[in-house]
């Protein structure tokens, strides 16, 4: 035995543990009707996954863990499952909670069950998960679930693992017994707990009042090649509670107001040791446990392996109570426990101990005299406390004072009571002043949460105030684009249809960086509310900094999803496919000129090869558009080639949703938790803000899984499906937003459920609405491509190229009086109407896409720059044109003057590059300086072009407008004018 | 099945404030045959007359507050008081004495405060104070050891001669004669003699403090009964001698002429009854182990201020009282470090 340490205070009531050790444990008889109350533990309430009338195997899990922290249930025997409802549960204040019935049909018949055969080779997550499926809790304490703590040494460092054996309390042996008994599984239990953990050592602290238990071990523990340390303390209540055993072992203090593992230690109960090793082992889930069932009022005082629901009433017969002389029933032990009235209240994971005891045992309290200040009870607190000066405290009502004399860290473990010599029930006073407290603090809180409520409504109600209008404003748009279209359609079918829905990516985009600084603004409002609560050292600061926390999360996600979705517009032009197919077209292109020239030079010439060449040149031109057209087409779905598959994206879906609920029941559990008081609050309020963050995370892999795998889905059909879905959503939206108004304006109750549902509502509908903008972006990416858009601009220079060509050589032909003038004139006339062909259809598309107007738009942060640019600009369509110019003129030439047109084409050619390049390095420079002035001015910019585009193309729309869809243009018009001017106003601002 | 439903703990120690208030008076016995030896019946019918005209006071007032008067009673406390005042008070005091000082004792400074557990001042103390300052000549009248003993060891003043005494059948200048000084006094009224000259001088100092040291050894043997008994802790006793003798050494040392040695201090007077039965009580003391020790120091510095420089013959009870004074204060600056806990909470929570 090593070294021990020692604690304040303790006592030593009379231990009584004699007369349940003389039995070895014995198995309980199986009843007929189990109780299984649904919270066995601290956490979450489990949720049921049987129907009444179901039937059940012994070991079927009945109930699923909800949220972080909670712990699964199963079946203790076969059966049929007779009721789900209120129950009378163990609990101090004999109250009633829903429980899963379970009629037993005798047989105990076991699912089909089996232990790991390696549980090391199932790596530490599955095998923790594993563990939290076998719905093992803490078995000696509160029923903290047993994964979470072994979760603990992913984010501590866990030096120390504490095997708590002490069972401190007086009466109880249900530990002694089982390690008397069982020791080997118990060992096999700390090894798995070990491999999770991975403490540098393990303690087990256990009272020298068990020497065989200390034995038994012993053995046991031979062969193990654990750095495991038997520790026997001396006898002293409460030397078995967590933070007294860890200061006996380690003179370790846990700080106040923290968890063991804050300094490297984690305590596992010896139960909790041998359930883990049954779960992983055997398979056997956490279906029953041990039970001391003692007290003089029972005959044969023993231990029992009981069922998980046992009826109390069960125990007692079976350990031939004598009702007569049954005064008082305790669960637990007689420091701690509590009592109960009525004998139908199960066994349940935690219950360790049964005390039937007679009068004489457990006299009723006598009547509470004055403290007299005698001191006895502060010698005995281990918590160092006064309880004296806190029973003064709590009597008085004086909860501030209480609270500075450290009441909450008294840890009710009823020593100042068994001594004090006024007979005063002082942990009654403490546990009610708690209480009091705690529900101060929560009135408090809900306050405060009532006030962040207010202005988190104000916020959002004047944000979808701005976003209901933007909405109206796009769905008017969107109008006015899909008449124009459609219009536009004769005119220039292909670029114009896909150039259709350019626009609708946009709101997509512009939304999220609209959410994006909404929480961003959110964030600091709270970060200011926060740091002003710290500096007046005001309560709720926990609460504040949690919402902090939970916006900055919010804000990180906004972010993202914006950022993601920047990025996948990028992406869609950046496929590396459609650049193969790109460089395709060009080099078609190139073959295609090739063979152009070399049959104007055969025609030059007279060879007969003339015919052949024609038709060379014929194909060419077909498999250079046939390049192009793949190319395009390739572009269009470009997205679509990233995007992962629908099963990936269910998955992710069904993650998200998982998430989603498991933060809703989670944040049920915490508002209930805060209501009743209950001193998991912080806990589970950190549990929740995990749970959201990982639900945000989830959502934020969906989408943006969501935005490239829309692609496919391009097809009309799904669209409109889809739009038809958000449409409808955006009815019900409306209409319960109208039902809500009315409901608060007659002040009806409800108000709150309907704000509840109006949002879930307006959350599908967003959601539907994400879907459908998902699948329109990618469609719309060829048009916003910088690449299809040159290529339309391309086209045009290039017709209008050749058109003044053409004018050049006719005019130069006129003037050296060549006979083909009249042959060329119809050339150029020809000529000319391909190039306005051409220009509409570039309009059409680069009028309504991004990229085209922000390089276009003069108006720019920098004065200097845009003159530059324009010129550049300018100066490369010069370029080309003459370049165009020059090589038309060169095919066109006579034979004479086709060396000096070959040259100067070579030159032409040069010098557009190199403008070209100049006016990218430009571009680059532009780009950046933007950059520099704030990305908003860049959105702004756009956002302006596009609003100008609008105009436009809406105002040539009601050009070819009927009577009937006119009227609706203007009105589109309209309001595309006024957002245009309003978006340039801004703009002009900033310049 | 009644079952009855209780919060825990289930069990508790045996053990009560009766129990502790029976010990403490047990604890007094030695003290009391010692007295009773060398002074004669006199304390013993004191302490007597006490008791009953504690528990008369004490169960008129709890009529008057409408309180259950037996559950009351039985709690003991009121009958410790007695058996303190009845120790501290001259032996042939008058009865009236007694009588005006339960009355302060049980009924203004207990139960005007609120009765047990309640009151600020120790209420002995502030009889015994009150007492000195009315009746300064029926307070300091002691006898002097011995005086009254017969050849045959039987006190000369019978048992019913002393209570004819104390009711005024005898004349009280009867015994007049065999009134003295008690030694504190005695060294205190020397005159310009030196501290040496005044022991070779003085009967009472010569003879007296015979009787005297065993009267505080008789004390001593119960007080460190009651420390055996876990019915207090050692710091105030402990810290009231070690600050008494520590600073009467001190004094001794650079001045054995002018100043009582250590060991006179700690013997003559009412110190140890002070330091083990009147420091101790635990309703009007400090309440933490450290406090507790800062609460005794300055009992026994003020005991030695007082009696070298002050004019009362002892300063047991003004000390005591003056130190009930500060112990509330004491109590805010001494909050034993909570586990856990870094430092110990000081001071007090503003409320805000
Ligand atoms: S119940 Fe609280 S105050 Fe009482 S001894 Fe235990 S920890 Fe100390
Ligand atoms: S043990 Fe009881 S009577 Fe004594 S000080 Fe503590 S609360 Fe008061």
């Amino acid at each position: 035995m090593s070294h021990v340490f020692a604690f304040h205070g303790g006592v030593h009531p009379p231990e009584n543990k004699r007369q349940s050790t003389r039995t070895p444990i014995r198995q309980a008889p199986l009843p007929e009707r189990l109780v299984l109350p649904l919270s066995q533990h601290i956490g979450a309430p489990a949720e049921p996954r049987v129907q009444v009338g179901d039937r059940v195997l012994k070991g079927q899990r009945i109930a699923e863990p909800v949220g972080r922290i909670s712990a699964a249930l199963h079946a203790p025997t076969s059966g049929i499952v007779t009721a789900i409802g209120p129950h009378p549960i163990p609990h101090a204040s004999g109250m009633e909670a829903d429980c899963i019935i379970i009629d037993s049909d005798g047989d105990d018949r076991w699912i089909e069950h089996a232990g790991l055969a390696d549980f090391r080779a199932l790596g530490k997550a599955a095998l923790t998960d594993y563990i939290r499926n076998s719905g093992v809790t803490g078995m000696g304490g509160a029923g903290f679930p047993t994964d979470v703590k072994l979760h603990l040494g992913d984010d501590h460092i866990v030096n120390t693992l504490i095997i708590n054996a002490a069972e401190c309390e007086p009466y109880i042996t249900a530990d002694d017994m089982l390690m008397r008994e069982r020791a080997s599984d118990i060992v096999a239990g700390i090894e798995i707990i070990d491999y999770l953990l991975k403490p540098s050592h393990i303690l087990i602290g256990i009272e020298d009042n068990k020497p065989q238990a200390v034995k038994a071990l012993e053995k046991a523990l031979k062969g193990c090649t654990l750095n495991i340390d038997i520790r026997v303390v001396p006898t002293k209540y409460p030397s078995g509670g967590e933070k007294q055993l860890i200061k006996l072992l380690t003179d370790v203090e846990v700080p106040s107001g923290h968890i063991p593992a804050d300094v490297g230690i984690v305590c596992q109960n010896i139960g909790t040791a041998y359930a883990t090793a049954r779960a992983v082992h055997q398979g056997e889930p956490l279906i029953s446990r041990i039970v001391t069932m003692t007290g003089e009022a029972v005959a044969q005082p023993q231990n029992f392996e009981a069922l998980i629901g046992t009826p109390y009433s069960l125990l007692l017969r079976a350990a031939r109570v004598d009702t007569g002389s049954l005064f008082r029933l305790v669960v637990g032990g007689p420091m701690m426990g509590f009592t109960v009235d009525n004998d139908q209240i199960p066994v349940i994971k935690t219950t360790n101990c049964l005390i039937a005891a007679s009068p004489d045992e457990m006299p009723e309290a006598p009547p509470a005299q004055e403290c007299i200040r005698c001191g006895l009870c502060e010698q005995v607190c281990p918590a160092e406390l006064l309880p004296q000066q806190l029973y003064w405290f709590a009597k008085g009502r004086e909860l501030d004072k209480a609270r500075h004399h450290n009441l909450f860290d008294c840890i009710e473990c009823g020593a100042c009571s068994y001594v004090c010599s006024s007979a005063i029930p002082l942990v009654q006073y403490y546990r009610n002043a708690k209480a009091e407290i705690r529900s101060d603090e929560a009135e408090q809180r809900k306050a405060e949460h009532a006030r962040q409520r207010f202005e988190a409504r104000q916020a959002r109600l004047e944000a979808e105030q701005a976003e209901k209008e933007a909405r109206r404003k796009a769905r008017a748009e969107a109008a006015a684009r899909n008449q124009a279209a459609r219009k536009d359609k004769s005119v220039a079918a292909a670029p114009a249809s896909t150039a259709v829905q350019a626009p609708a990516g946009e709101p997509d985009l512009k939304q999220l960086k609209t959410a994006a600084s909404v929480a961003r603004t959110k964030l600091k409002q709270a970060q200011k509310a926060l740091k002003n609560a710290e500096d007046k050292g005001l309560d709720g600061v926990d609460a504040l900094r949690a919402t902090v926390q939970a916006l900055n999360i919010k804000a990180d996600a906004a972010q993202q999803a914006y950022d993601q979705a920047l990025n996948a517009q990028s992406d869609a032009s950046a496929a590396p496919d459609a650049k193969q197919l790109k460089t395709n077209a060009a080099v078609a292109r190139t073959k295609l000129k090739q063979a152009e020239k070399a049959l104007a030079s055969a025609r030059e010439t007279g060879g007969d090869d003339i015919g052949a060449l024609e038709s060379r040149v014929r194909e060419l031109e077909l498999r250079a558009n046939d390049a192009q057209k793949a190319y395009d087409a390739a572009d269009a779905g470009s997205a679509g080639t990233q995007a992962p598959d629908p099963a990936k994206l269910a998955q992710l879906k069904a993650d998200m949703d998982a998430a989603q609920a498991k933060v809703d029941k989670a944040q049920a559990a915490l508002e209930s938790a805060i209501a009743s008081g209950s001193p998991a609050v912080e806990k589970m309020t950190a549990g929740v803000e995990k749970l959201r963050g990982k639900y945000l995370e989830a959502r934020a892999a969906h989408e943006a899984a969501c935005t490239p795998a829309a692609a496919p889905a391009t097809s009309p059909a799904k669209l409109a499906e889809l739009k038809a879905d958000m449409d409808a959503a955006q009815a019900k939206v409306d209409k319960a937003q109208a039902a809500l108004e009315n409901a608060i304006a007659s002040g009806s109750p409800a108000v709150e459920k309907m704000t509840a549902g109006v949002e879930k509502l307006r959350g599908k509908y967003l959601e539907a609405r994400a879907v459908h903008e998902a699948a329109c972006t990618p469609a719309a990416a060829p048009a916003t491509s910088p690449a299809k858009l040159a290529e339309l601009k391309a086209d045009m220079d290039a017709a209008q190229a050749k058109a003044d060509k053409a004018q050049a050589a006719l005019d130069s032909a006129i003037a050296s009086g060549s006979p083909a003038v009249e042959k060329m004139t119809a050339g150029v006339e020809k000529l000319r109407g391909k190039y306005l062909d051409a220009k509409t259809a570039y309009e059409a598309a680069g009028g309504t896409c991004s990229d085209v107007p922000q390089s276009d738009t003069p108006a720019d942060a920098d004065a200097e720059k845009p003159v530059d640019l324009k010129a550049l600009k300018q100066q490369v369509s010069i370029m080309r044109t003459k370049l165009k110019k020059a090589e038309k003129a060169l095919q066109d030439a006579d034979a004479g003057e086709r060396d000096a047109l070959a040259h100067e084409v070579q030159d032409l050619n040069e010098r557009l590059n190199s403008a070209r390049a100049e006016l990218q390095s430009a571009e680059q420079v532009r780009i950046e300086a933007a950059a520099a002035a704030g990305v908003d001015l860049k959105q702004l910019q756009i956002d302006a072009a596009m609003a100008r585009a609008e105009v436009t193309k809406t105002e040539r729309a009601l050009g070819t407008a009927d009577s009937t869809s006119a009227t609706d243009l203007e009105q589109t018009l309209l309001q595309a004018r006024s957002r245009a001017d309003e978006l340039s106003k801004t703009l002009s601002r900033f310049e | 099945m009644a079952l009855i439903r209780s919060s825990s703990p289930h069990l508790r120690r045996a053990g009560s404030s009766a129990h502790l208030m029976r010990l403490l008076m047990f604890a007094t016995l030695p003290g009391t045959a010692a007295m009773t030896f060398f002074f004669g019946w006199g304390t013993l019918l004191q302490i007597g007359w006490a008791m009953l005209l504690a528990l008369g006071f004490e169960a008129a007032v709890m009529k008057l507050r409408g309180r259950p008067v037996g559950f009351y009673l039985r709690d003991y406390s009121a009958l410790v008081t007695a058996v303190l005042l009845g120790l501290a008070l001259p032996p042939f005091a008058p009865w009236w004495l007694m009588v005006i000082g339960i009355f302060v004792a049980i009924v203004i400074a207990k139960h005007l405060y609120g009765g047990m557990g309640n009151n600020p001042f120790n209420p002995a103390m502030v009889a015994y104070a009150l007492l000195l300052v009315s009746f300064p000549v029926e307070m300091t009248r002691w006898t002097a050891p011995f005086v009254l003993q017969g050849e045959d060891g039987w006190h000369i003043l019978g048992f019913l001669d002393t209570l004819k005494l104390m009711f005024g059948a005898i004349e009280h200048g009867a015994v007049d004669a065999f009134t003295s000084a008690t030694p504190l006094d005695e060294l205190r009224h020397r005159g310009g003699l030196t501290t040496e000259e005044a022991f070779r001088n003085s009967d009472v100092l010569a003879n007296g403090v015979g009787a005297w040291h065993a009267v505080s050894a008789a004390y001593f043997m119960g007080g460190v009964f009651l420390l055996y008994r876990k019915v207090f802790t050692w710091h105030t006793p402990v810290a009231v001698l070690g600050s008494l003798a520590l600073l009467s050494t001190l004094f001794y040392m650079f001045a054995p002429d002018t100043y009582a040695d250590p060991f006179f201090h700690l013997t003559m007077g009412a110190t140890m009854l002070g330091a083990f039965f009147i420091a101790t009580d635990p309703v009007t003391a400090a309440t933490s182990n450290r406090g507790k020790l800062y609460y005794g120091a300055g009992i026994g510095i003020l005991i030695f201020v007082i009696r070298t420089w002050g004019s009362y013959p002892d300063a047991v009870a003004f000390a005591v009282l003056l130190m009930n004074l500060c112990a509330p204060f004491i109590d805010q600056y001494t909050q034993p470090r909570t586990y856990g806990h870094a430092k110990p909470n000081r001071g007090q929570k503003e409320s805000t």
